[in-house]
């Protein structure tokens, strides 16, 4: 009953954000509409476009630059040590990149071809919203909770005593007497955890996928199939250069969203048994050990790491309008 | 600038999971459907929905059978308890807190954390899209290619703003909210350095997907109200906002599930009390302390996943929709 009460609290302190909030703009409105004739129009664009101009300068634009600078800093933020802490990253904290170089290839290409053959599958068949609402649902579930999910998977107990991993127990029905203990298992671990980012992303994959493929003109596919084409050939000459742009976009998505992942490899292993990742080093370092410069000099990492991404989408998407 | 200047990555149409009316021609090509991918398909989709289903049958045995035998023996000895629930959303003896007041928090976080930033990103985009000014392209361009600074990036830096204020030579951007001879923020507690947070990282991509909806209203009906000496402020409100709820809504679903699901920023600006922390830094906690006790902890997970796999099923048409457009967040 107490804890009814304070929930109720929490809401009413949620609730009372808003109010305020929405007060707030309404005042900014009604003191924007004050002003008529010429200054009407410097007045507007003030009150539109002013609070979230200053958010993203008080949130991102200052803290990019604070970040980059802070990463040429030691531990406690104070002293300018040049290139120290880059040097550190690729001297001694090698595995994590190549740990992050890993689940950046691995991870969007198995998602993209499993969707991509879900996507052609469910393509030939009747009553395919069912089984793409399945698939998909994983991406309603928080990397968190995904990674409880998992865990059960990977549970290990000594192969004499009823086991309670699922993984172990089907891999003791084919005849395994053994099974390792999952995740301590390197290098294999690093997959295994991957296996959950596909789980999750295989749905993303599916949906887009089916939706170009879908697009692809009848005519085209008609004409294919007149001059003899079918099969392999009819998939490997007509719809994958049909839906090249898609695929490209569905890549790249899922690479953007693998490179900042940190709640699974976190709450599955914490970093340890050789599976670190940058993003996840780069919040032990700032928030456990409290070395900022470090912390700063992964970020920046992650920064540089993401931006040929986007550039790379961007340019691809232009290329791929400018043709159709 | 021209409009197609304004056009940018989209992914393509998927309006829903659901079917749609099939043209002659695909329904030819469904005559050629084989049972073979029918079968495949199906078996995928068992695969996919295993992991989930031994969470809830975990979750709903009692603690003896749970910790030591697997879940698939539950259909050889199904036993059935309600138990680990209430454990697990009271507090019992084996984890003394409770999931509930974590729940709580995520809705007082997550509800006001996607309000916020869409309605600054409704106003932004109107300014962008129809106050044309002299530099309004430039302006979008540079909000659009914010999206490429990673989370990770701007953490640091914000919490210090949070903790110690932030001023820019003497002039105070941020006031230090310490209490006089306190270590203590004024923040510190309480839900406000998470909304602000997530509204920051939320607005670059929410005021680019909303500027592509509301640039896209006809003219007309814009210059028509101008004439009629409506003040952008009256048209915003009145024509605007109503014409673009499908718009809103997709994006709104999207930043709730974002920040409900989210742990990075919570356990950066939350901490993991009961104060204001969500039920995924509960959950990350709790995994890490009471990494046996199987049956709380799938428990404690599934309370925790229900909601947006609610949200899921219920808005599948705007979730797919608004899931796609942000899936390059963060």
């Amino acid at each position: 009953m107490e804890e009814l009460l304070t929930g109720l609290e929490k809401l009413w302190s949620g609730f009372l954000g808003i109010v305020i909030f929405g007060a707030l703009i309404a005042l900014l409105f009604f003191l924007g509409s004050r002003f008529r004739g010429r200054l009407s129009r410097p007045a507007a664009i003030l009150i539109f476009l002013g609070p979230a101009a200053l958010l993203l300068i008080m949130g991102l634009i200052v803290p990019a630059v604070r970040t980059i600078f802070a990463s040429t800093q030691d531990a406690s933020g104070n002293e300018f040590i040049g290139w120290a802490n880059y040097q550190w990253i690729f001297d001694s904290q090698f595995d994590i990149i190549v740990n992050s170089i890993l689940w950046i290839v691995i991870t969007p290409i198995a998602a993209t071809a499993l969707g991509l053959t879900l996507a052609l599958l469910l393509d030939r068949m009747r009553r395919e919203a069912v089984a793409k609402s399945f698939i998909f649902m994983p991406m309603a579930i928080s990397f968190v909770g995904a990674s409880i999910i998992w865990s059960l998977i990977y549970e290990y107990r000594a192969p004499d005593k009823p086991q309670v991993g699922l993984l172990s127990q089907i891999v003791m029905w084919l005849g395994v007497d053994d099974p390792p203990k999952w995740l301590l298992w390197q290098p294999f671990n690093n997959y295994l955890l991957m296996v959950i980012m596909v789980w999750i992303q295989v749905g993303f994959a599916m949906v887009v996928l089916s939706a170009a493929i879908k697009a692809i003109p009848s005519d085209v596919v008609e004409a294919a199939e007149l001059d003899g084409a079918n099969g392999w050939k009819l998939f490997s000459k007509v719809t994958i250069p049909m839906i090249r742009g898609t695929l490209i976009v569905v890549v790249t998505t899922i690479m953007f969203a693998v490179l900042k992942i940190f709640d699974i490899v976190r709450v599955m292993t914490n970093g340890n048994y050789g599976t670190q990742i940058v993003a996840n080093e780069m919040y032990a370092q700032a928030f456990v050990q409290f070395d900022i410069g470090r912390g700063s000099a992964l970020a920046v990492v992650l920064f540089v790491a993401v931006i040929p991404l986007i550039v790379f989408n961007v340019v691809q998407l232009r290329k791929d309008r400018a043709t159709r | 600038m021209s409009v197609e200047a304004h056009e940018m990555p989209r992914l393509p149409d998927v309006d829903s999971l659901e079917e749609k009316p099939e043209t002659i021609p695909q329904a030819a090509r469904r005559k050629l459907s084989s049972p073979w991918a029918s079968f495949v398909v199906v078996v995928i989709t068992f695969l996919w929905t295993v992991p989930t289903l031994g969470l809830l049958i975990t979750s709903l045995r009692p603690a003896a059978d749970a910790q030591n035998s697997g879940w698939w023996t539950f259909f050889a000895n199904p036993a059935v308890t309600f138990s680990n629930y209430a454990e697990v959303i009271t507090g019992g003896d084996t984890i003394p807190n409770g999931i509930t007041p974590y729940f709580f928090n995520s809705f007082a976080i997550a509800i006001p954390a996607a309000i916020f930033p869409l309605t600054l990103a409704c106003m932004a985009a109107y300014a962008l899209a129809w106050v044309r000014f002299k530099w309004s392209t430039a302006v979008f361009f540079g909000i659009f290619a914010l999206q490429v600074v990673p989370l990770q990036m701007a953490l640091l830096p914000l919490l210090q703003m949070f903790n110690l204020g932030w001023s820019l030579g003497p002039i105070p951007i941020f006031p230090d909210l310490n209490r006089p001879g306190s270590e203590q923020s004024l923040l510190a507690g309480t839900y406000i350095p998470l909304w602000i947070a997530h509204t920051m990282f939320a607005l670059p991509l929410a005021i680019f997907l909303i500027h592509n909806f509301i640039a896209q209203l006809p003219r007309d009906l814009m210059e028509a109200a101008r004439v009629d000496g409506a003040s952008h402020f009256l048209i915003f409100r009145k024509i605007v906002l109503p014409l673009s709820v499908p718009a809103i809504a997709s994006f709104a679903i999207f930043q709730f599930l974002w920040v409900w699901n989210d742990l990075l920023v919570a356990l950066t600006f939350a901490g993991g009390t009961p104060d204001v922390a969500p039920v995924t830094a509960y959950l990350a906690n709790v995994k890490g302390t009471y990494g046996a006790q199987l049956h709380l902890i799938t428990a404690g997970a599934f309370i925790a996943i229900v909601v947006p796999l609610i949200v899921f099923f219920a808005l599948q048409r705007y979730f797919v929709r608004g899931l796609l457009a942000g899936s390059v967040k963060g």
